[in-house]
């Protein structure tokens, strides 16, 4: 029978020596009252968060549902605390069925201020659990803290689209991809246009129509400006575009990138009727006077394709949307895998940011 | 030309958009679900297409055209799919995406046998890709009884829609294939007269299964394990699929199958293949359905007298389980008083040749029996020399590696290790792994998987027709003797871990584990 309530330890002016003796301890007392219940052992993830802020982060951390971290360390930084005062809950999954185990997954808070961040990568190291991954969020910002806390984490999550200037938020995932495996939202929520861009162009009739695009025209949310370069420097690294250069002009970016059979006019514009984060659409010509759009619709992405002297088509390809929860957890997800892709697609889109 | 037929298959310019995609992309296809309103369907195949729209998995032309006998609209039917996903979907459907799915079903009605029907399915898959302004790959899958299957090949065929020049024909087909090995060859020479083996897709869904698909990561991803993976370290294998439950509403069906064919000639001696075959050169459908075939041909076709000495069978008796008394197997509703049928079968079978010679596979299955679980255990020679006392020690026993499918996924490893205190005694311990434990991801359903394979024309994990005969090969013989053998079916209390007589099957020291 699963632990139904949540196992909770507190502390003020506390030491992450106590914190972690009193993680162990809940963990055997929560296995001695039911040996069905074992730790989850998948990940580790530390957010570093300002404190005024951290319940809205808990909560798009709850919405993540099954990929929460196995162990979730947020460190929460108020400047003027001198005491590390901490808070630590195991939860059980109870989702299980009679018979099957129940996960323990284990969250750790430490309010913490300016005094600790000289120490920082001390008071987190004996807070994770060796050797299980761990993923790296600061989602106010902080850069210098990730750089304290890079030695102790193998991936970072971070959000290009979160970044006033997306350029500079694509140097900094550069910068952090030297060091770290980089989950970046923005490109996350790129996945599903890049899959059927992919599906559409993969039928082998169809794949010698990648060589004759001409023109690119993704549209975005008004701060999304990273996604839709991400996006560019996809199409641009897969299919060999060189020397692309984008300029701003009345709110949007254009310019041209060299294929090997012509040029490739690309466009990236706002969209302000959006309302959540990512893309809006992309549109696809071929010299030959093809085209095709996809857009966002309900129940999946509407797809609308047009050739020369044929009436045009529309179609739906279907698929959830996963809300913005859904790209957190996902973006969890993701650093446990290797995303060959994203390295070539971030160089090319910062080659075009300039 | 487009695509060759499958088997032609020329090589292709590569799509370069698909490096690091985590599912590579889907051809747009049109499947025919023969058999659309039965039980699988509503509870396996339409929810499974559901969570592949789901998750974005579908091309975007999709269309699925049910056929069955009884008349109605298109509207009725496609209101039938949506009412089955919200009930049997893993997770709750969006109104979106169903909304989407549901724009795209189809429905005729008629008889598998009657000619009409065929004519109106092509003329359906004809429109759709006319819709569509491109080809559509065709997918028949034969969710009916097995008796339909040779029917609706010879249809399919005499309709002229086993091939297409342009686009990829596939026909899945449920098991079981075939109730015996001639059975078996008469269904595959049907189907092969119409098709191509590479169009082909036979169902075990079992293989669609993760964890069966981790055992060969296991074995092939790990170092340590393949060095003792052989006669010299290993002592016996010991593979169980044990239920608790009875036989519910399917008596029609397994009092015409029992255990053996249910459970044993397919899913369990999948299982076997995949702990003793060699490794393949790659994981390509060929390179691993050849091993598989390999360990089934080694496999000794056991005689009449071989069968008493082998193969051990019984019945459930009235008995108590979940702390209620439960009837037996010929009190259950729609059984016969005087049926035959197994409800238990244990087999000890081996593989002859150079890595498994001498070493006896037990396989077992059941219903009704103590609980429900299904593991290979994997049990190692004891060590050579014990240099410790064994007094007050529980001993020291051989390691056993068991590799748990259900209900919680795992790998556990027992080991000798010092009980602590003065005296060096041993006892034995447990090293676990537990795959709930230790991933973030939520598995797909089997049939999710399988349908992904089959529209993008990978057979790794069906069985091929070699495969099917190979298995059938082994298990033919114990079907006559059983069936020609009027004596008594030994029984076994419901609740409890089967006939005593299992127990005979046993070598040496092997001992059943306990259910």
């Amino acid at each position: 029978m699963a632990v139904a309530e949540d196992a909770v330890w507190s502390a003020e002016s506390t030491t992450p020596d106590e914190i972690e003796a009193a993680l162990r301890q809940l963990l055997v007392e929560a296995h001695v009252h039911d040996d069905q219940v074992v730790p989850a052992r998948v990940l580790n993830m530390i957010a570093f968060v300002d404190r005024a802020w951290a319940g809205e982060i808990a909560n798009r951390l709850r919405g993540v549902g099954r990929y929460h971290a196995s162990r979730m360390l947020v460190l929460a930084y108020e400047p003027r605390r001198r005491t590390l005062d901490a808070r630590v809950t195991i939860s059980t999954d109870c989702s299980s069925t009679p018979g099957e185990l129940s996960l323990l997954r284990e969250t750790v808070v430490v309010e913490l201020g300016e005094v600790h961040l000289d120490d920082l990568l001390t008071i987190a190291d004996p807070l994770v659990v060796t050797d299980l991954p761990t993923l790296l969020w600061s989602p106010h910002g902080h850069r210098e803290v990730i750089s304290e806390l890079l030695p102790l984490s193998q991936a970072v999550l971070l959000d290009s689209v979160e970044e006033p200037a997306p350029a500079e938020a694509l140097q900094w995932a550069s910068h952090l991809g030297e060091q770290a495996y980089v989950v970046d939202l923005a490109w996350l929520r790129s996945t599903p246009w890049r899959e059927r861009v992919a599906a559409i162009f993969d039928p082998p009739t169809r794949r010698p129509e990648l060589r004759t695009i001409a023109a690119l025209t993704v549209r975005h949310h008004p701060a999304s400006t990273a996604a839709a370069l991400l996006l560019t420097g996809w199409l641009a690294s897969c299919l060999g575009w060189r020397e692309a250069t984008l300029l701003a002009h009345d709110g949007t970016l254009r310019g041209r990138a060299h294929a090997n059979r012509q040029d490739v006019a690309l466009h990236l514009q706002a969209a302000p009727e959006l309302m959540v984060p990512g893309l809006e659409s992309v549109s696809i010509e071929t010299a030959n006077g093809r085209s095709l759009r996809l857009s966002r619709g309900p129940g999946g992405l509407r797809a609308h394709a047009r050739k020369p002297h044929e009436k045009s088509r529309e179609w739906t390809l279907p698929g959830a949307s996963r809300g913005e929860s859904g790209v957190l957890g996902e973006g969890i997800r993701q650093a446990l895998l290797r995303d060959p892709s994203y390295v070539p697609a971030l160089d090319a889109a910062l080659a075009m940011a300039g | 030309m487009a695509i060759a037929a499958e088997g032609h298959a020329r090589v292709e310019e590569p799509n370069p958009l698909t490096t690091g995609l985590e599912r590579p992309p889907v051809a747009p296809a049109s499947l025919v679900i023969f058999g659309a309103t039965g039980d699988l369907a509503r509870r396996k195949l339409l929810p499974a297409l559901y969570n592949l729209a789901h998750d974005g998995v579908l091309p975007g032309n999709f269309h699925v055209i049910g056929v069955a006998r009884r008349e109605r609209s298109d509207g009725d039917f496609a209101d039938e799919c949506l009412e089955a996903i919200r009930r049997f979907s893993r997770r709750p459907p969006d109104a979106d995406v169903l909304e989407s799915l549901r724009a795209n079903i189809r429905y005729v009605s008629g008889t598998f046998d009657d000619a009409s029907v065929y004519g109106q399915l092509s003329q359906l898959l004809d429109g759709f890709e006319g819709e569509a302004g491109e080809p559509l790959n065709r997918l028949f899958y034969l969710s009916t009884s097995p008796d339909f299957f040779p029917v609706i090949v010879n249809q399919l065929g005499t309709a002229k829609l086993d091939h297409h020049d342009r686009v990829a024909v596939r026909v899945v087909i449920e098991k079981p294939f075939g109730t015996s090995l001639q059975e078996a060859r008469d269904l595959n020479a049907t189907v092969l007269s119409i098709f191509e083996e590479s169009q082909v897709f036979r169902i075990d869904h079992y293989l669609g299964k993760e964890t069966v698909q981790n055992m060969l990561a296991f074995r092939f991803a790990n170092g340590m394990f393949e060095p003792l993976w052989n006669r010299n370290y290993i002592d016996s294998v010991q593979i169980t699929a044990a239920e608790d439950l009875g036989i519910g509403s399917r008596a029609e069906y397994y009092d015409h199958a029992g255990a053996l064919r249910d459970l044993i000639q397919n899913h369990m001696l999948q299982l076997l293949c995949h702990v003793a075959m060699e490794p393949p050169a790659s994981f390509t459908a060929e390179d691993v359905r050849n091993e598989k075939v390999k360990v089934l041909h080694a496999i000794p076709q056991p005689s009449p007298q071989d069968v008493l000495e082998m193969a051990v069978r019984g019945q459930y008796a009235a008995g108590h389980a979940g702390g209620e008394d439960v009837p037996g197997y010929l009190e259950e509703e729609g059984v016969p008083p005087d049926s035959h049928t197994e409800t238990y079968a244990a087999l000890r079978l081996e593989v002859d040749n150079w890595r498994w010679a001498g070493v006896p596979f037990y396989l077992r299955t059941g219903k009704r029996l103590a609980r429900k679980i299904t593991e290979i255990a994997v049990t190692l020679k004891p060590v050579p020399h014990l240099a410790f006392s064994q007094d007050g020690s529980l001993g020291v026993r051989p390691n056993q590696l068991v590799l748990t499918l259900q209900p919680n996924e795992g790998v556990s490893l027992s080991l000798g290790a010092k009980i602590p205190g003065t005296r060096m005694i041993i006892r034995p311990v447990k090293m676990e792994f537990q795959y709930g434990s230790s991933f973030l991801s939520q598995s797909p359903e089997a049939y999710e998987r399988l349908i992904a394979d089959v529209m993008r024309g990978d057979a790794t994990l069906f069985t091929r027709n070699d495969e099917v005969e190979a298995q059938w090969r082994v298990c033919d013989p114990i079907v006559s003797t059983w069936g020609a053998s009027g004596d008594p079916l030994p029984q076994y209390p419901a609740g409890s871990q089967g006939p005593a007589e299992a127990n005979g099957l046993l070598l040496g020291e092997d001992h059943w584990r306990a259910i």
